[in-house]
């Protein structure tokens, strides 16, 4: 099941790399850490403004965490995007976990299976330009969000 | 295991979070504050977020855990730091901290603390143990002061 605006083939025209993707493991606590950090260093050279790094480093700290606790550990690719117009941070988190079962209810405000806030999703959703979400049982849980420069 | 360190001041305690906070040491920290409360009998908590460059649904659900449960220990707790790109992301994320004051310095957030604890002491029959409050632990004046200095042998 997917929920997005981008489709399957990623929305095609949206982006060209601009640079290496770095993948990194999602395994324990601190790397949620790094993964903050990989993705402030990228939101900074893809000059997106103060406001909007914050924004893209919050909505990757909920989706490491969400990797790392329900999706039992997993990894994230960070790249500079550019779609000729404008460059981008984009951010693809990937498990093998459970999936998530009902993806509207999962992106409900306030939603929780566990004992969060159940903000991470629906917030981060809000907080990036892209969001792409994609769940199975079978493969696990894949989010895609994009974030632009002004 | 790494802690944020909590300190004494009069009948506050502070806690500046200067690390990219890891979900267990925010955890450890709400248990720390939480011992820290009931040994010391403060009735104020500073937090300084300053050094925060984000602040998601995990970090803020400590601040509000902490907040709720400085309450239930008779103390009041008070953010002051936060970034203005951090609190235009929360309200963005959705996150409205309920109960957690906050203050723009650590100067308005002594303040505040000072000016609620005061409130509360009004309301006492017994004030004499105003001399902890915050508002008065500012410069040692009078003879006191000079005390201390008089015996260097030349
Ligand atoms: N990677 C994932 N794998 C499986 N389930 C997930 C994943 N991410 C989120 N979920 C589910 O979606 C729910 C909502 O997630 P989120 O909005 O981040 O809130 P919270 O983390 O506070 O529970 C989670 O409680 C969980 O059930
Ligand atoms: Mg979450």
């Amino acid at each position: 099941m997917t929920i997005g605006g981008l489709g399957p083939q990623g929305g095609g025209a949206a982006s060209s790399s601009a640079g290496s993707p770095q993948r990194h493991a999602i395994v324990v606590e601190s790397d949620v850490v790094r993964v903050r950090q990989v993705v402030r260093s990228a939101a900074v050279a893809a000059r997106l403004s103060l406001v909007d790094q914050t924004k893209m480093v919050t909505a990757a700290s909920e989706l490491a965490r969400n990797t790392l606790v329900y999706g039992g550990g997993g990894a994230v690719t960070i790249d500079i995007v550019d779609n000729g117009r404008r460059r981008g941070v984009r951010a693809v988190f990937t498990d093998s976990g459970p999936g998530i079962a009902d993806l509207d209810l999962a992106l409900t405000d306030g939603w929780t299976s566990g004992s969060g806030l159940g903000l991470g999703l629906s917030g981060s959703r809000r907080l990036v330009d892209e969001f792409e979400l994609e769940s199975s049982p079978e493969t696990g849980t894949t989010v895609r969000v994009v974030k632009w420069s002004r | 295991m790494e802690r944020i360190p909590v300190l004494k001041l009069g009948n506050l305690l502070l806690v500046s979070i200067q690390v990219d906070l890891e979900d267990r040491l925010a955890l450890n920290l709400q248990d720390d504050l939480a011992e820290r409360i009931v040994a010391t009998g403060a009735r104020g908590v500073l937090i300084d977020i300053s050094a925060l460059d984000i602040v998601d649904s995990f970090v803020g659900r400590m601040l509000s855990t902490i907040a709720a449960m400085s309450k239930l220990l008779d103390a009041e707790t008070v953010v002051v730091g936060m970034r203005p790109a951090v609190a235009i992301t929360l309200v963005e994320l959705g996150l409205d901290m309920p109960g957690v004051r906050t203050a723009l310095t650590l100067e308005h957030g002594l303040a505040l603390l000072g000016a609620e604890v005061r409130v509360r002491r009004s309301d006492d029959t017994d004030s004499a143990d105003r001399a902890d409050l915050p508002g008065s632990i500012e410069e040692p004046t009078g003879p006191s002061g000079t005390a201390v200095a008089g015996t260097v042998v030349g």
